[in-house]
């Protein structure tokens, strides 16, 4: 138990402390230069040169941009009218258009801000002395308006509720498991069981199944909640949804019953469970966008499970994604489901 | 009645933890049918050697064969042979009396019919009848204990494993436990019991007494009672007991 109570706590801290932050660290953009003059050229490669943005690919289509962005593929899109450039030449207001994924509001604010000012600086490289005598500011050539796609109100419902469906599903799914061999054998019925010609997958399964239906069942209830009483949009697939929360419950109850199997007294199962918990909640885009983890954050979230559900059921309740878009996740989460009971049924132990 | 047929065969039996030896060299057999009672005082090691045979252990070395099963390739073959009562009371506390019976019985595989046959039987025997649909948490001790034991036989073992079944509860439903020892030793079932109640061992056919994790005596009541020049099985245990190490 010692190092149970120390080791978890620092490593904890050293991974949320990087991983879970708010800094803005890259922006995928997709560009529609119809102008295809100098001025749009050097803006867009501003955008590149800056840090947090990488030009992902660039079009003649602003359809062909919100494609990608319904795939997450990137994340905002620049379009430039024709005229831009003539407009900058001729030191009238040109406009640049935005259109940026606001599923994820506090994202979105994000996204706003840093384009707000890389065109600002651009502004300012333009007209070093033009100053407006009266503000002393700089007086704006180029100036953006933004289109907030998926979530025009910017809202922080919509974009918050399905992940707290995951995070209720989780807690139930994760902390029923942890608890529940354990709890048999501080009872002592564990060993009843035991001594019996039962086979291992078999008792799991039956461990399963229920906590399956219990998931599910809150589930159902969440979504109902989220229609009717929070109105939140539902655009996607029921059945899809369900699929997923199948695959994912499998991935959670699996990493539950292997802490189960593996601890001795529910004490040392609720702390373990916990501080899974904690990290995969953390570091799963619900509070904080992923994009803005470091490189390894965002590969050690190969690995959490909850990342992969909240993707999902936002891409499925607020864009309405289909099977397709949400394929690879799901494989992934199917492949690791399996082995995790896998490794849950190989690491209980009939005999001691 | 009882043939001199082994069913569970022990040699040089050793089970350590670290450098502590909780059962010390043990050998013994036990035939087909009796009541074999294995005593000794609290932590002479009954449980540990209990486990082993029952499968739910490794032994630390030693030859093992329960109803000529061999304890470490054929434990579960083995586990379809036996029952097992813990010495922690093992039902489920938040199921009733007949969920508790259901589900052992449809781990070892009896059908349906069978299931509802054998409850039928078994809660008339123990005259439970009326607390079928009763959680078992709601049940007095005595009634826990015997069914236990009841669920523990409901596959007709060959050797039912008990482990101080009659712990802690009042002599009347001791005596009626014995009944049903009796009853299913009646029936061919081997009987292997723990306990550190010494008049319970008066009930056995054969005992053997365990001092610190080593086996000190083996034999019918009455020929150990001759040996020991005692007047009961308590004054045998008293005169081995003298050279324990164990402090109660
Ligand atoms: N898992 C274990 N680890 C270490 N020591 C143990 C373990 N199980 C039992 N023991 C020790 O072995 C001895 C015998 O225990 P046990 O077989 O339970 O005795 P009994 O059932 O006769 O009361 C005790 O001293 C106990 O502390
Ligand atoms: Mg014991």
């Amino acid at each position: 138990m010692l190092p149970i109570i120390f080791v978890m706590p620092i490593i904890q801290l050293c991974i949320l402390v990087f991983a879970a932050t708010y800094d803005m660290k890259n922006t995928n953009l997709y560009v529609v230069d119809k102008d295809l003059s100098s001025h749009s050229r050097e803006l867009i490669s501003k955008f590149n040169g800056s840090p947090f943005f990488t030009v992902k690919d660039l079009g003649f289509s602003v359809d062909a941009g919100e494609k990608e962005l319904f795939k997450d593929k990137v994340d905002a899109i620049l379009v430039f009218e024709k005229g831009f450039g003539n407009d900058v030449d001729l030191k009238r207001p040109a406009g640049v258009q935005v259109l940026v994924n606001a599923i994820d509001a506090s994202a979105a604010g994000l996204y706003n801000a840093y384009i707000q000012a890389v065109i600002q600086d651009y502004n300012l490289h333009l007209q070093p002395k033009l100053i407006n005598a009266k503000t002393r500011q700089p007086i704006q050539i180029v100036d953006n308006s933004y289109s907030h796609l998926f979530n025009p109100e910017m809202d922080y419902i919509p974009y918050m509720l399905p992940g707290i469906l995951v995070l209720l599903v989780t807690v139930i799914g994760l902390f029923l498991s942890a608890m529940n061999v354990v709890r048999e054998k501080e009872i002592g019925t564990i060993e009843q069981i035991n001594v019996t010609p039962i086979k291992k997958y078999q008792f799991l399964i039956g461990k399963l199944i229920p906590f399956l239906i219990i998931g599910f069942f809150e589930l159902g209830v969440g979504l109902l909640l989220a229609t009717f009483v929070f109105k939140i949009p539902f655009l996607g697939s029921l059945g899809l949804i369900y699929l997923v929360a199948f695959v994912y419950l499998l991935v959670v109850l699996g990493i539950g019953l292997l802490i189960s199997t593996q601890t001795d007294t529910q004490q040392q199962a609720m702390f373990i469970a916990w501080f899974f918990m904690v990290v995969f909640i953390m570091m799963s885009g619900l509070f904080t966008p992923v994009e803005s983890m470091p490189e390894w954050g965002q590969k050690l979230n190969f690995l959490n499970p909850v990342s992969y559900f909240i993707k999902m059921i936002r891409m499925i309740m607020l864009k309405g994604s289909g099977f397709k878009d949400v394929m690879r996740e799901l494989g992934i989460l199917g492949l690791y489901g399996i082995a995790m009971l896998t490794i849950a049924v190989n690491r209980y132990r009939k005999v001691s | 009645m009882k043939d001199e047929k082994q069913v569970i065969r022990v040699r040089n039996l050793f089970k350590k933890f670290g450098d502590f030896t909780a059962n010390h060299d043990l050998s013994f057999d036990v035939y087909k049918g009796e009541i074999f009672g294995f005593l000794g005082a609290n932590g002479a090691g009954k449980t540990t050697a209990i486990k082993i045979l029952s499968g739910l252990s490794y032994p630390t070395s030693g030859e093992i064969e329960v109803a000529g099963f061999d304890v470490y390739k054929q434990r579960e073959l083995l586990k379809r042979n036996i029952g097992y009562m813990s010495q922690k009371f093992s039902l489920y506390e938040d199921l009733t009396v007949y969920e508790n019976i259901r589900f052992y019985g449809g781990i070892y595989g009896l059908s349906r019919k069978e299931i509802k046959m054998k409850a039928d039987e078994l809660l008339t025997t123990l005259n439970l009848e009326h607390v079928r649909n009763k959680r078992i948490g709601e049940l007095p001790l005595g009634w826990k204990q015997k069914l236990a034991f009841s669920v523990a036989i409901l596959h007709n073992p060959d050797i039912v494993f008990l482990d101080e079944p009659t712990g802690g509860v009042d002599p009347v439903t001791r005596r009626q436990f014995w009944d049903l020892i009796y009853e299913a030793s009646r029936k061919g079932i081997t009987v292997f019991v723990t306990t550190h109640y010494m008049d319970e061992a008066e009930y056995c056919d054969r005992v053997s007494i365990m001092v610190d994790g080593k086996i000190e005596a083996l034999d019918t009541p009455s020929e150990l009672k001759k040996q020991f020049e005692a007047k009961d099985m308590d004054a045998v245990f008293l005169r081995l007991a003298r050279n324990s190490s164990y402090q109660e």
